[in-house]
């Protein structure tokens, strides 16, 4: 049973993987990409590790997948011709794919000598997240900060290199509006007839 | 994690849940299949746009500032990620956790002050 | 109360990264207007934090954070230099920073962001603080590449600084999780001990690949002219020097510490990285025009000359890689100032020929950079000689003699485009006349200049004894 479910969500992975380089719309191409997460997060409760599996959903569907669409909307090519090449490139792809795949192989028989490792999801917890929650903020105190700083260096990273002020935008300024007085907004002038201002 | 019938039993309710949703949306798909009238045309599916032909793909550019909004909506949401393991250790009494969770937002809230100060939650 | 100690510890980084809030929030709340101060105190916090690491060296090894966090003589001295020389960087940008447009208080925080990041990498003692000490500067210096966002070249190194950076880290990780996976945990002691696998040697060998792109070892090199030359200068010449020297020592480091036991098994894959580096330097940099192109190459060739003393192994390596690398470094500051140097009626220029007859018109900045390129070169009686000198001996020692060839035989071959600028800043008729060099550029190239001559050569029996720890204990 499990068996069968991780080989269903393991070549859905990779079909959705395939199919994020092969798709001739990059909009397809970040849809695949989504259901490759969603299969990976499928994969991940299979072993247990639902607290993982949720983040890989949160992060990467709800945020990760829009950020790349957006990406994809402000690039203003014309991604059929840019897909043209693809065919070239297959070959080298190809190889590399390979040798990728052949280490893995090597590491997997390597792997299979070992005896199974008896591996428990959420050591001396009943959830996954409760024994995450054991190690993270204090065994691995420095580690978190350290994401803390980094998160902040990506901040300043994004605001940085794109944030812009536009000069002459008018905004609304409530307190100005309210507090205007009739003589601020308003001038008499008497004008003559036949003379102008 | 004694038997893999009990995993699937924690599941239950989300299987249920994804059978309806599944059930329902094929259902209205067969439905308005069935019912709807349909007489398909090909002058139906083209693109109108006052009378000429179409002159582009309907794509356009985005503007580089909901790329920004997104990216602070992602720091964000990261952090919140890191929230959630927190309740159990903060129930379980962890001072050190405790304190721990609020230096990491002191972090965060410095960068938050940061960017509302230089403008970057402000669309114009 | 152990989290006491182990900032204690930590005290370098934790003054960095405690500035690093406070100054954002000063930031945030002056403005731009506050930039110029920020920069100055940055340089000053740096400088100190330089001293708190050099203390480090004094200091015994020790642990702190759960072994997340490891000092050790070797990696402190290095990172002693990296604060020092990052200090020096930010030092000699303020007026390049000024009149190029880049004065946003972000500049100094983000020079400060990447020197802690690699701080942090530095210090590492277990595989995900070095992966996070790797991202910090990494990420840093990406935005830092890009700094100068209106600028076509400027985004596009930052655009592929970032491309290839993130493939690299990929990797890095990717060899990580294998090694995790096969030794059953993070920390390098422990992997140290865990029992020899095929999948170790798998992670080991990614996990090279990517530090060897940090470093910009050939043939992980791609990226450097194009980031040197598109990147902003007073950028260029921090990447150069402070994260050069960082990335190589920790590629030391973690195959020292981690994989000691291993070295049979990385020992000749380190010596081709060397090689390839060396070659790809001295080849690559003789049809350059662009300075900063040439001195990209000129860098990706010293990393291939401080990667024998990596190759050459702890015993006889550790002591060489620090002198050398700290030598270059301490140079190529000076180099960059030149750059930095090079206005011409308000803009930047950048090729060998803008310095034709630079010794009639500014002699002072033609002596002093002659000193530096032969210096880098390794003429003796300059300190780079010395340098050259111990990787050579440690290859000798290590009985890597055909390594040591190649590198006399790069040695040779890179005279040819260091002699180049040479010629142009002594042979050749004068050019239009250079603007004036800025008071922090002048300061940095004199001090530079005065580290590489005189003071390292007389002092350099005691930099070789302040480095030769590891063969003492």
């Amino acid at each position: 049973m499990q068996l069968i479910a991780f080989y269903i969500l393991s070549t859905v992975v990779l079909l959705s993987a395939f199919l994020v380089i092969a798709a001739r719309n990059p909009v397809h191409s970040v849809l695949w990409l989504i259901s490759a997460f969603f299969a990976s997060s499928g994969l991940l409760v299979l072993i247990g590790a639902e607290f993982l599996a949720m983040l890989l959903v949160v992060v990467y569907v709800g945020a990760v997948a829009v950020l790349f669409l957006f990406v994809v909307m402000m690039l203003d090519v014309d991604f059929v011709e840019l897909k043209q090449g693809f065919l070239n490139y297959l070959p080298a792809g190809a190889l590399i794919a390979l040798a990728l795949l052949a280490e893995i192989g090597v590491v997997a028989a390597a792997t299979a000598a070992r005896e199974a490792s008896g591996f428990d999801p959420s050591p001396g917890a009943d959830t996954n997240a409760e024994a995450l929650s054991r190690v993270l903020y204090t065994d691995n105190l420095m580690l978190f900060q350290l994401a803390g700083l980094i998160l902040l260096v990506a901040m300043m990273g994004a605001i940085v290199l794109t944030l812009r002020k536009r000069p002459g935008v008018r905004r609304q300024n409530i307190s100005e509006q309210t507090n205007r007085r009739r003589e601020d907004a308003v001038q008499l002038k008497d004008v003559r007839p036949g003379q102008g201002i | 994690m004694d038997s893999i019938q009990s995993q699937v039993a924690d599941y239950l309710p989300i299987a249920i849940f994804l059978v309806i949703a599944a059930a329902l949306s094929v259902g209205f798909i067969l439905a308005s299949a069935v019912f709807a009238p349909s007489n398909p045309d090909p002058e139906k599916l083209s693109a109108y746009e006052c009378g000429f032909n179409a002159f582009d793909d309907a794509r356009m550019k985005f503007d580089v500032r909901f790329y920004l909004v997104a990216i602070l909506f992602i720091i964000f949401d990261l952090e919140v990620a890191f929230l959630f393991p927190w309740i159990f250790e903060v129930a379980a009494g962890n001072q050190a956790a405790f304190w721990s969770m609020m230096a990491f937002l002191g972090v965060l809230t410095v960068g938050f002050v940061y960017e509302w100060r230089r403008g970057a939650l402000e669309w114009e | 109360m152990t989290l006491i100690s182990d900032l204690q510890i930590a005290a370098p980084e934790i003054l960095l990264s405690g500035f690093a809030l406070v100054a954002l929030l000063v930031g945030a709340f002056a403005g731009d207007g506050s930039s110029r101060f920020l920069r100055a105190f940055s340089t000053v916090v740096l400088a100190l934090a330089s001293l708190l690491a050099f203390r480090q060296v004094a200091l015994p090894p020790e642990a702190a954070f759960g072994g997340l966090y490891q000092t050790s003589e070797f990696t402190s001295f290095a990172k002693g230099v990296v604060y020092a020389i990052g200090a020096g960087a930010l030092f000699m940008s303020g007026g390049a920073v000024r009149r190029d447009g880049m004065e946003r208080y972000e500049f100094p925080l983000l020079m400060i962001f990447a020197s802690f990041g690699a701080g942090v990498m530095l210090s590492a003692g277990d595989l995900m603080s070095l992966y996070m000490g790797v991202e910090c500067l990494s990420l840093s210096s990406y935005v830092l590449a890009a700094f100068l966002r209106d600028d076509l070249r400027s985004s596009e190194a930052g655009l592929k600084y970032f491309v290839l950076g993130a493939l690299a880290s990929g990797l890095l990780l990717y060899g990580a999780s294998l090694v995790y996976g096969f030794a059953g945990s993070t920390r390098f002691d422990q992997i140290a001990d865990a029992p020899y696998s095929i999948g170790l040697v798998f992670g080991l060998v990614l996990m090279i690949c990517g530090l060897a792109f940090k470093a910009s070892a050939a043939p992980f090199h791609i990226w450097t002219p194009d980031v040197y030359e598109g990147g902003p200068s007073p950028v260029v010449a921090f990447f150069a020097t402070a994260p050069k020297i960082a990335a190589v020592v920790v590629f030391a480091n973690v195959l020292f510490s981690a994989f000691g036991v291993m070295e049979d098994q990385w020992a000749l894959i380190v010596a081709v990285l060397a090689a390839a580096s060396m070659l790809i330097g001295a080849f690559g940099a003789l049809n350059q025009n662009n300075i900063k192109r040439l001195l990209a190459y000129s860098s990706i060739g010293n990393v291939g000359f401080a990667l024998i003393g990596v190759a050459a192994g702890e015993t006889f390596g550790t002591s060489s890689i620090l002198v050398y690398m700290t030598i270059y470094v301490v140079a190529t500051l000076g180099l960059f100032g030149g750059v930095l140097a090079m206005r011409r009626d308000g803009k930047n220029v950048e090729l060998i020929s803008d310095l034709n007859g630079l010794s009639r018109m500014k002699p002072a900045l033609a002596i002093a950079l002659t000193a530096l390129v032969f210096s880098v070169a390794g003429i003796p009686p300059l300190a780079g000689f010395f340098g050259k000198l111990m990787v050579f001996r440690a290859g000798l020692q290590a009985d890597l003699l055909w390594l040591v060839i190649v590198g006399v035989i790069s040695s040779v071959v890179s005279l040819g485009y260091y002699l180049r600028i040479i010629w142009a800043i002594w042979g050749k008729e004068p050019a239009a006349a250079l603007d004036p060099v800025d008071f922090g550029v002048g300061v940095t190239v004199v001090a530079s200049t005065v580290i590489t001559f005189p003071v390292l050569v007389i002092w350099i029996g005691g930099l070789i004894n302040a480095t030769s720890f590891a063969a003492a204990g």
